[in-house]
C-alpha cells in the first residue's frame, strides 16, 4: 500500500513537473514577411524559404560562421584540398542524428550516403529523385555545380570525396549555401519504396537545430528544438514563424509583444523604433550592392573617359539621402563592405560636375550627348526608387549637357531586355548567396557573363584574368590580394557607377538576447535565448 | 418553379466557358515571362529557359495550351502552382475555410448592425438619427480598407490592448488542424482559452471586412423600407389602430426585406471571393491574398483556377439568391 502511494506521488510529481515545463516553454514568435515556397530548399531561391527551411531545420558539410560571410565546419569536421586544386576529401561529423517525423523515424545516424544523395539527386538525372516534385535546382545550376562536379566518391562512411571538372576555390563558399542543405537518405528510400516521394519535400527530416511540427499555408509554421541537435538543444523550445505581410502590421505585433523579431520594417517607422524603450534596433550593411551598368559595347560608353565623366557627374550622396532615408551608405565597390577582400583603399569619382565637362570634352563630346536610363519597376532593398533614381541622375547629367531619357519596363522583359543589351545604361543590383567575392565580382563582371547578368557587356582582360587566376587558388590570402586588385581595375575602367549598399534593418524585441544579424541575409535563431 | 430553375442554369455553362477563355488570356497578356519573374536579377540561361518552358508546356501554341486547361479542368484537375508545384485545388482547399470563416462573421456584423440601423433611419425619416445614419453608412462606405484597419488596430491592439493585432489564434495554442476552421478546431482541441483566443482574432478583421457591407445593407434597407411604408396598405393598416413596431415589423418589413435579401446574397457572394486588404492586413491566410501573390508572379495556373473557383462561387450565390427570390416573388418566377 505505503509502495503504491508513493508510486502514485512520483507519477503526480512527474506530471506536475510536465505540465509546468509545457507552460514555461519558452517561445520565440518570428513574424516573417511571407510564405515558404516549400520545403525543399533545393528547389528555391527566395530568401523567405531558406528562413523556413534551410536556416533553421537543415545542416551542410560547411557552414557560415554567423555574423560573417566566412565559412566553418559543419557536418564535415574537415575537408583536404588536392595540390591541384581538384579534390575535394570531406571528413564527415560522427553521432548526427535526424529529426523524427510523423511517419519517419530514422534508424541510423549521418553519414556519406547522404551526402551522395543530396547531390546526386540534383545533378544526376538518371537519380529516381531527380525529377521528383517537378525536379528543377536553380541554385545547383545556376552555381554552375552541375558541370563542375564530376564525381563523388564514398571513401568509408565518414569520408566523402568530391572530384572536380577543373579548379574553383568558391566551391567551398557553394557547399554553405542553402541549396546544399543535407537530407536523409533512409528517409528518401523508405518513401520511394512506399510509392510517396513527393512526401520527401514536404515533410523532410534534417539534422538541424528545429524540427518542423506544423505548417498552415500563409499563416504559421511551428518548430520545436530539437533535443539531439549535435551542436546542443537551442535555447528556446518553441519557434514559431507567425506570416505577416504587411510591414506595417508587423511593427504592430512586435509592439504589442505578439513577435519578438521581425524583418524589413518601414524606413519610415525607424526613428520611432529607435526610440522604442521595448525595443532593440539592429542594423547592418547588407550583402548586396546597388549599381547603373554602362552599357560599354555601345557608343559613348565605349570610351572609359565618358565613363568616368558620368561617374564624377553623380551626386551619389544626394541619392542616398533621397532614396534611402537613411537605410543605404554610398557605395565605391562593387562588392560590399561586409565581405571578405573589400578593398578600403580604393577611391571612389568624387562629385564633380566641372571635372565631368572637361573629360568629356576630351572624349570629344564637349556639348554631351543624348542617352537613356532604365529603371526598374520594382522594389528592392539595393534599390528602394529606381524611378526616383533615375530622375536625380538625369539631373545631375543634364548638368554637364548629357540628356537622358528615363525608359521602363515590367520587370520580367526589363531583366530580359537588358540581359541582351538593348539599353544604355541600366539600374539593377545584386544581393550575394555565398559571401565569396567570386559570387559578385566573377557573376556580375567576368567575361562569361556579358550577354547574362554582367549587364554592363564589359569583358576586361586584366580583370577577368584576375578573377580566373582567384578562381584557381584555395590560398585565401592570395585570393584576396587579387580580389583586392580587381577592384582597382574596376574602379578606373568604371563600367558601373556604383551607387549604394543597403542597411538591413532588425527590430527585435528588449528581451530576446543573443540575436545576430547575418550579412547574407538569413534569419537564424539556434542561439537566440528569451 | 423548375423551368425557371433550369432556365437559370442553362446560362451558367457559357458564362463557366467565358470565364475560362477570359482567366486565361488576360493573365497571358500582362507582360512578363514567368520563368523570368521566377528568376529575378539571378537570371535563367537560354538552355534552361527552354527546358523549363518545354516541362510547364509554355512553348506549346496558345490554344493548345487551353485545350489543356479546359480538357484538365473538366475532368477536375486545375494543374500545380508553378511556385509551390501544388494542387490549384489542394491550395485553394486550405485556404479556403478561412475565408468562409471570416466572410461569415464578416456579414452576421454586417446584418445585425446594417438592417436595424436602415429600419431606424427610414422609421426616423429626416431626424437627426436618419441624418446621422445615412452619414455614418456613407463613411462606411468610402471607408479606405487599409487605412480604416490599421486605425483600428493601432487603437484596440497595440494602444489599448484589447484585442490581438493579427494572426488566427494566439501562437501559444498548438491547435491540430481538422477541419480548417479556426472556431471549430479550437474547440475541438480541448486546451482552454484556445476558442476565445480564435474569436478574439476575428473580431478587428470581421469588422473592417463587414464595414462596406454594413452600409450597403443599411442604405439598402432604408430606401426600402420607405417605399414600403408609404404603401397605401401600411396607411390602412396604420388607420386600423394596428400597434406602429407591428406594422412596422410584420407588415412592412416583410416586403421591404425582398431587394435587401438580394442585396446580402451578393455582398456575400464578394465576401467569399476573398478579401485582398484585410487578409494582408490582419494576415489572414484566405484565398484574396493568395490569387493577388499568384498574379505578381505570373504563376497561370493559380490566377486560372483560383478565379475559376471564386467566380463559380458567385455563379452559385447568384443563382440561389436567384431561385429564393423566386420563392420569395412569384411575379419573377413567372416572368418569361
Amino acid at each position: 500500500m505505503k509502495k503504491g502511494l508513493a508510486k502514485l506521488t512520483l507519477a503526480l510529481m512527474a506530471a506536475g513537473a510536465i505540465s509546468t515545463s509545457a507552460h514555461a516553454a519558452t517561445t520565440l514568435v518570428y513574424c516573417s514577411e511571407g510564405s515558404p515556397e516549400g520545403f525543399n530548399p533545393a528547389f528555391y531561391t527566395a530568401g523567405t524559404t531558406f528562413d523556413a527551411t534551410s536556416k533553421n531545420m537543415f545542416n551542410r558539410l560547411v557552414e557560415f560562421k554567423l555574423g560573417t560571410t566566412e565559412t566553418e565546419p559543419g557536418l564535415a569536421t574537415s575537408y583536404d584540398v588536392s595540390s591541384d586544386g581538384l579534390e575535394y576529401t570531406f571528413h564527415l561529423r560522427k553521432g548526427v542524428k535526424f529529426h523524427t517525423s510523423k511517419d519517419f523515424t530514422p534508424t541510423r545516424d549521418f553519414n556519406a550516403d547522404d551526402v551522395i544523395f543530396t547531390f546526386d539527386r540534383q545533378g544526376n538525372k538518371e537519380n529516381p529523385y531527380h525529377s521528383v516534385s517537378g525536379g528543377s535546382y536553380e541554385y545547383f545550376t545556376g552555381m554552375g555545380m552541375d558541370t563542375l562536379i564530376k564525381e563523388m566518391v564514398k571513401v568509408d562512411d565518414y569520408t566523402v570525396k568530391f572530384i572536380l571538372t577543373k579548379p574553383e576555390a568558391p566551391f567551398i563558399a557553394n557547399l554553405a549555401m542553402d541549396f546544399a542543405s543535407i537530407f536523409s537518405k533512409e528517409q528518401a528510400d523508405a518513401y520511394m519504396k512506399a510509392g510517396t516521394p513527393e512526401k520527401l519535400d514536404i515533410d523532410p527530416v534534417a539534422t538541424g537545430p528545429f524540427q518542423k511540427v506544423q505548417y498552415q499555408k500563409d499563416s504559421l509554421i511551428r518548430y520545436t528544438a530539437f533535443k539531439d541537435y549535435w551542436q546542443g538543444k537551442a535555447k528556446i523550445d518553441r519557434l514559431v514563424f507567425s506570416i505577416t505581410p504587411d510591414a506595417s502590421v508587423r511593427y504592430a505585433k512586435l509592439k504589442a509583444g505578439e513577435c519578438d523579431v521581425m524583418p524589413y520594417p518601414n524606413p519610415a517607422d525607424l526613428k520611432q523604433m529607435e526610440a522604442d524603450p521595448n525595443i532593440n534596433l539592429m542594423s547592418q550593411e547588407g550583402l548586396n550592392v546597388g549599381y547603373l551598368a554602362f552599357n560599354t559595347q555601345k557608343k559613348p560608353f565605349t570610351d572609359p573617359r565618358v565613363r568616368q565623366a558620368l561617374s564624377l557627374a553623380t551626386d551619389k550622396s544626394a541619392i542616398i539621402d533621397a532614396v534611402f532615408q537613411g537605410a543605404g551608405k554610398v557605395a565605391k565597390n562593387p562588392i560590399p563592405p561586409t565581405m571578405w577582400s573589400y578593398n578600403k583603399n580604393v577611391v571612389d569619382y568624387p562629385y564633380d560636375p566641372v571635372k565631368a565637362k572637361k573629360l568629356l570634352a576630351e572624349a570629344g563630346y564637349p556639348d554631351g550627348f543624348s542617352t537613356n536610363i532604365w529603371a526598374m519597376p520594382v522594389q528592392r532593398p539595393y534599390n528602394p526608387n529606381a524611378r526616383r533614381m533615375a530622375e536625380i541622375m538625369q539631373e545631375d547629367w543634364s548638368k554637364i549637357g548629357v540628356k537622358a531619357e528615363i525608359v521602363s519596363y515590367e520587370w520580367g522583359e526589363y531583366l530580359n531586355r537588358s540581359k541582351k543589351g538593348e539599353h544604355d545604361t541600366v539600374l539593377l543590383g545584386w544581393t550575394g548567396d555565398n559571401g565569396d567575392p567570386d559570387n559578385f565580382l566573377y557573376v556580375l563582371l567576368g567575361c562569361d557573363a556579358v550577354g547574362g547578368a554582367n549587364r554592363a557587356q564589359w569583358c576586361n582582360e586584366e580583370f577577368n584574368n584576375l578573377l580566373l587566376k582567384a578562381k584557381q587558388t584555395s590560398d585565401k590570402a592570395e585570393r584576396t590580394k587579387l580580389y583586392e586588385e580587381s577592384q582597382v581595375v574596376f574602379k578606373r575602367e568604371a563600367p558601373w557607377i556604383t551607387i549604394a549598399h543597403s542597411v538591413v534593418y532588425e527590430p527585435i524585441r528588449k528581451e530576446v538576447k543573443g540575436y545576430k544579424i547575418d550579412p547574407l541575409g538569413g534569419h537564424y535563431f539556434y542561439n537566440v535565448s528569451k | 418553379m423548375f423551368q425557371f430553375i433550369f432556365r437559370r442554369l442553362s446560362l451558367v455553362i457559357p458564362t463557366f466557358l467565358g470565364i475560362t477563355l477570359l482567366t486565361f488570356t488576360l493573365i497571358r497578356l500582362i507582360p512578363g515571362d514567368p520563368i523570368e519573374v521566377m528568376a529575378g536579377e539571378r537570371g535563367v540561361s537560354a538552355e534552361r529557359h527552354a527546358e523549363l518552358s518545354a516541362q510547364l508546356g509554355f512553348d506549346q501554341p496558345l490554344y493548345v495550351q487551353y485545350y489543356h486547361y479546359v480538357t484538365g479542368v473538366l475532368q477536375g484537375d486545375l494543374g500545380n502552382s508553378l511556385i509551390t508545384r501544388e494542387p490549384v485545388m489542394k491550395e485553394f482547399l486550405t485556404l479556403f475555410p478561412a475565408t468562409i470563416e471570416l466572410a461569415f462573421c464578416a456579414a452576421i456584423f454586417a446584418i445585425l448592425i446594417g438592417l436595424p440601423a436602415g429600419i431606424f433611419a427610414a422609421v426616423k425619416r429626416g431626424t437627426v438619427i436618419d441624418h446621422s445614419v445615412m452619414t455614418f453608412s456613407l463613411t462606411g462606405y468610402s471607408m479606405p480598407i487599409f487605412w480604416w484597419a490599421l486605425l483600428l488596430m493601432l487603437v484596440f491592439s497595440v494602444n489599448l490592448g484589447w484585442t490581438p493585432v493579427s494572426g488566427r489564434i494566439d501562437v501559444v495554442y498548438w491547435i491540430d488542424d481538422v477541419t480548417g476552421f479556426m472556431l471549430i478546431d479550437s474547440l475541438l482541441s480541448g486546451e482552454e482559452g484556445a476558442f476565445s483566443s480564435a474569436v478574439s482574432h476575428l473580431i478587428l478583421p470581421s469588422i473592417v471586412l463587414g464595414t462596406i457591407p454594413m452600409a450597403v445593407i443599411a442604405r439598402m434597407t432604408r430606401s426600402s423600407m420607405l417605399e414600403v411604408l408609404s404603401e397605401d396598405y401600411i396607411r390602412t393598416a396604420r388607420a386600423k389602430g394596428i400597434a406602429p413596431w407591428r406594422v412596422i415589423v410584420i407588415h412592412a418589413l416583410r416586403n421591404a426585406l425582398i431587394p435587401v435579401i438580394t442585396v446580402i446574397g451578393l455582398q456575400v457572394g464578394i465576401l467569399l471571393s476573398g478579401a485582398i486588404l484585410t487578409e494582408t492586413v490582419f494576415a489572414w491566410p484566405g484565398i484574396g491574398k493568395w490569387l493577388i501573390e499568384s498574379i505578381g508572379r505570373r504563376d497561370y495556373p493559380v490566377v486560372q483556377g483560383g478565379i475559376l473557383i471564386v467566380a463559380c462561387i458567385i455563379i452559385v450565390v447568384n443563382l440561389l439568391v436567384d431561385i429564393t427570390y423566386g420563392i420569395v416573388n412569384p411575379r419573377i418566377r413567372h416572368s418569361r
